[in-house]
């Protein structure tokens, strides 16, 4: 076997990606995983965090809604570290047509979702902060996943099957040989390295850039970038997911997200060459508190955390400007059929609730190709750390009296905060204070998670994603990459950008509480610690 | 673009800055490793438990509520009330018998005071001290409040007609201390207000203020004295009478802690519940009544402010009266919690804690060696009191004595 040789390369670390990547390393495949940036820096990162019933497309687009359902209660049990089963409420305000709601109920069950309408009252007391002039409610079972978790719970299980993962490394083109794919050109952006890499399939899993990579093998795909825009609320203001029961429009999510609520979102067509760098508009933030407020009334005088936006990774299909009408479908293209391009596939569309569908799909289109014969089992089988139904029983498993440190870490890591170092008084102090983030949770995300900086730190642990992003808890958590790297130097200039980082989402909302916050933070920082 | 005009939040814990000057002014903090700091336990807490109740933290039950956090924060929030408020919704452990004890401070005036004498002789004998401490985890160094055989309410029922003729009223709500324990302090109030020409009355019903009740997890039932209280503090209200106090304590719970803990409306009457000293003083510092005091009275007084009266605001006006009388050399202690924070110290576990805690304070007493300590609170008497030897007087009590006759 030639150096760097595998069955399958990957391109792209998000979900689809890393999900792909464990499916193929699960079904015995030599997998290499290829991610330009961190992991979950694309649309899998930048969204609402919404387990999806697949109500939302009951109405519209009955096969995604089926999709989502099932792909929902799979993944209940196997990432519940990741989900929280919060339920969800559709509520019809005044303004909205109560008709719909026996249409939208009607589809949700057909599409086996159960869909259960509640006393506006009823629904009122199970969540309060709902807007009180409801006039209808239906109960269906979303919740709120993680996406970084899912994503890097994915990416360690393909890595504990044999699966090797480069981040950082961009595709610069392919290596052809005919009509045959045979491998890839990288380049590392950390060290500067050019590098080749075999295997008779690669599988073009890279969202929105995806388009980009077909374009580098030779093929085309239309794209639809449809940026979506959306707001994090400072703490949870409902503990249930608030949607609006009419036809999916702007800002008609709300959805309660580990310590934070979101609000969301926009959805506005983009030329393609934005896609690398979206900005939230004045206009955005406007509409996302103005309809937030409609939901949950709390909204209008809630602190904001940060505002941010991602690209919807769509294929386009037809001339629809808004890209809401695009069915979420999953597109799996095999170039081959498609092009004439042989070992080369795509797996597009879809969602990060479908990830693991998506997955499968690829995986058996590939496994087809290299004549293997080996069943999917990423829908029985737990994502490390899953295991328990709520934060007591698995911190309860774990420790006799677990601390709050250790529940909070079981709140993000659920069985895997076994590993983490927490016996000592020094692995239990804290570096993120806004999310009880200990040394010993840091440590362990640097040894076991592909940690290169603190951007990468914060994906994988919520530092610096608290009240006060980053204030307190940035430049402990550089000291602890600085002796984890022996580089002082580099942590410095990553402590640099991880505060530009942060401000970058604060500066769309910055008034207020955030505004006294980022300049206390500036005080911290030039003044008293003169970075 | 429309910014927001506002943000609020219960108790404003979303407006926290997370300067930590809190945690840094905390008196726990330096004396307890167990206790988070009321920065973790309040602001920072109250984001994990919206997640989860499962993230409450028993050692929020080291918080004194000394309010110090409130005192010191520059964003507003008040992080002492998100850290009771979160003990109230989140801690349901039933509160053991001690605490029971301790806290049904007004039940356990009442049944006492029939065998004052015998409970008082039985309270400071060592061996019910041992006995207390090892079956009651009441600390056995704590000397126990003594209980008068006589009411101050009964006294005073007794003096109705007499303190009718006065052209002016004002209401009192004495507390449980003043009633029970100490009834010397209602008769001094008494005394200082009739000088000023003001008749002196009872509130139509009062109950214990419930503050000791909030502490040790009876929540409800401080709730519903809550209640009759505003009910009672209503009609005098109503009558045209303020309301006056000389508990320190009592006088925030009436004011700040029935809306913010307890959820009780006390808007209406609010404004109408002040300490004595603060009405006194503004009369008359207003020019509309004076207070003659005796010539030779001498006294080297060093004055410390409770806590909860810092958090009032109020600490001025006691200590600018006791400087209003001719004779007194008078030293303002520095700033200190003395630790003992109600019925928190005469715990056994926190005893240590609170000694710590308090340290600082007895030693600037007895370096000041003052004829005696001036404090408007009854429990920093006591701690103050036990702990360095010197006498505490309530600012109203030593008015009282410095009268001219």
């Amino acid at each position: 076997m030639k150096r760097n040789e595998y069955d399958v390369i990957i391109v792209g670390g998000g979900i689809t990606g890393a999900g792909t990547a464990r499916d193929c390393a699960m079904r015995g495949l030599r997998v290499l995983l290829i991610e330009r940036h961190d992991i979950a820096t694309g649309a899998t990162g930048r969204n609402h965090g919404l387990l999806h019933s697949g109500a939302r497309y009951a109405v519209t687009d009955q096969e995604s809604a089926s999709e989502c359902i099932r792909e929902n209660m799979i993944l209940r049990q196997i990432a519940s570290h990741c989900v929280d089963e919060t339920d969800g409420f559709f509520i019809t305000l005044p303004e909205d047509d109560l008709n719909y709601q026996a249409k939208f109920v009607e589809s949700c069950l057909a599409a086996g979702i159960n869909a259960e309408i509640v006393d506006p009252k009823e629904a009122l007391r199970m969540e309060p902060s709902m807007n009180p002039d409801l006039i209808g409610a239906v109960k269906v079972p979303d919740g709120s996943v993680d996406p970084f978790r899912l994503c890097a719970a994915n990416m360690l299980d393909a890595k504990l099957h044999g699966a090797q993962v480069l981040l950082y490394t961009e595709v610069t083109g392919f290596i052809k040989e005919g009509d045959r794919i045979q491998g890839i050109r990288t380049y590392n952006h950390q060290t500067h390295k050019s590098g080749e890499y075999y295997a008779p399939i690669t599988v073009n899993a890279a969202g929105i850039w995806g388009q980009h990579i077909a374009e580098l093998a030779g093929v085309k795909i239309g794209m639809f970038p449809a940026k979506g825009a959306l707001l994090i609320f400072a703490h949870r203001v409902n503990g249930i997911v608030i949607n609006r029961c009419r036809k999916p429009a702007n800002a008609d999510i709300l959805v309660p997200g580990d310590t934070v609520c979101v609000i969301g979102t926009t959805s506005t067509k983009i030329p393609f060459e934005e896609c690398d760098n979206v900005k939230v508009t004045p206009d955005e933030v406007n509409l996302l508190i103005e309809e937030g407020a409609k939901l949950a009334p709390a909204l209008a005088s809630t602190r904001i955390l940060r505002a941010y936006a991602g690209v919807r990774p769509l294929v386009s299909a037809d001339n629809d400007p808004s890209g809401r009408n695009i069915s979420r479908g999953i597109v799996c293209l095999d170039h081959e059929t498609r092009d004439g391009l042989k070992g080369f596939i795509t797996i597009t569309g879809g969602k990060l609730m479908t990830y693991r569908l998506m997955a499968e799909m690829a995986t058996d289109l590939v496994c087809r190709k290299l004549a293997v014969d080996k069943a999917c089992a990423t829908a029985e089988t737990p994502l490390p750390g899953s295991g328990g139904k709520s934060f007591r029983e698995v911190a309860e498993k774990i420790w006799e009296n677990p601390t709050t440190v250790q529940k909070a870490a079981v709140g993000r890591l659920g069985m895997a905060a076994e590993r983490m170092q927490s016996s000592d008084s020094v692995s239990q102090s804290l570096v993120c204070e806004c999310e009880e983030v200990s040394v010993g949770e840091i440590n362990s995300a640097i040894e076991r998670l592909d940690v290169n900086g603190l951007t990468d730190l914060r994906r994988r642990t919520r530092v610096g994603m608290g009240t006060c992003q980053g204030e307190l808890c940035g430049c402990r958590a550089a000291g602890l990459l600085a002796k984890a790297h022996g580089c002082a130097d580099r942590a410095r200039e990553d402590l640099k950008d991880f505060m530009t980082e942060r401000w970058k989402g604060m500066y769309p909302i910055g008034w207020g509480d955030a505004l006294r916050e980022a300049e206390y933070t500036q005080w911290v920082y030039k003044h008293v610690l003169g970075v | 673009m429309k910014l927001q005009e506002f943000t609020a939040s219960a108790h404003n814990f979303e407006e926290c800055m997370k300067c930590t000057i809190c945690t840094a002014y905390c008196p726990v903090v330096p004396v307890n490793p167990r206790y988070p700091g009321p920065k973790q336990a309040g602001p920072d807490g109250e984001r994990l438990r919206l997640k989860d109740p499962y993230f409450f933290n028993q050692a929020l039950k080291y918080c004194l509520n000394c309010k110090r956090c409130e005192v010191v924060c520059p964003s507003g929030v008040k992080v002492a009330d998100i850290i009771q408020s979160a003990r109230i919704r989140y801690d349901h452990t039933p509160p053991r018998l001690r605490d029971r004890v301790l806290a049904n401070t007004d039940f356990m005036g009442r049944l006492a005071r029939p065998f004052a004498p015998i409970v008082n002789g039985v309270t400071s004998l060592g061996v019910t001290k041992t006995v207390l401490d090892v079956t009651f985890a009441i600390d056995r160094h704590r000397t126990f409040p003594k209980y008068s055989g006589r009411s101050f309410e009964g006294w005073l029922k007794r003096r109705a007609k007499e303190q009718a003729k006065f052209p002016k009223q004002v209401a009192y709500f004495h507390g449980c201390y003043a009633n029970y324990n100490y009834p010397q302090l209602g008769k001094d109030f008494v005394k200082v207000m009739n000088a000023l020409g003001i008749g002196v009355q009872l509130l139509e019903k009062e109950k214990c203020c419930g503050v000791a009740l909030i502490a040790n997890g009876m929540s409800q039932k401080a709730a519903r004295n809550a209640g009759q209280n505003v009910q009672a503090l209503q009609k005098a209200v109503d009558a045209g009478l303020t309301v006056l106090t000389t508990s320190s304590t009592c006088t925030m719970t009436l004011r700040d802690e029935y809306p913010e803990l307890l959820k009780v409306d006390n808007a209406s009457v609010r404004d109408s519940v002040i300490l004595a000293t603060r009405y006194i003083y503004q009369l008359i510092e207003s020019g509309a009544a004076q207070l003659r005091f005796k010539e030779n009275y001498r006294a080297r007084i060093a004055y410390h402010m409770p806590c909860h009266l810092e958090k009032l605001g109020w600490g001025i006006f006691s200590y600018e009266l006791l400087k209003m009388i001719p004779g007194v050399e008078f030293t303002l202690l520095d700033s200190n919690c003395c630790g003992i924070s109600g019925t928190y110290g005469f715990k056994k576990e926190n005893y240590e804690a609170s000694q710590a805690i308090g340290k600082p304070l007895f030693d600037q007493i007895r370096s000041v060696n003052p004829d005696f300590v001036a404090c408007d609170c009854e429990t920093c008497k006591w701690q103050l009191e036990m702990s360095t030897g010197y006498t505490v007087k309530n600012p109203i009590s030593i008015l009282a004595e410095a009268l001219e006759d």
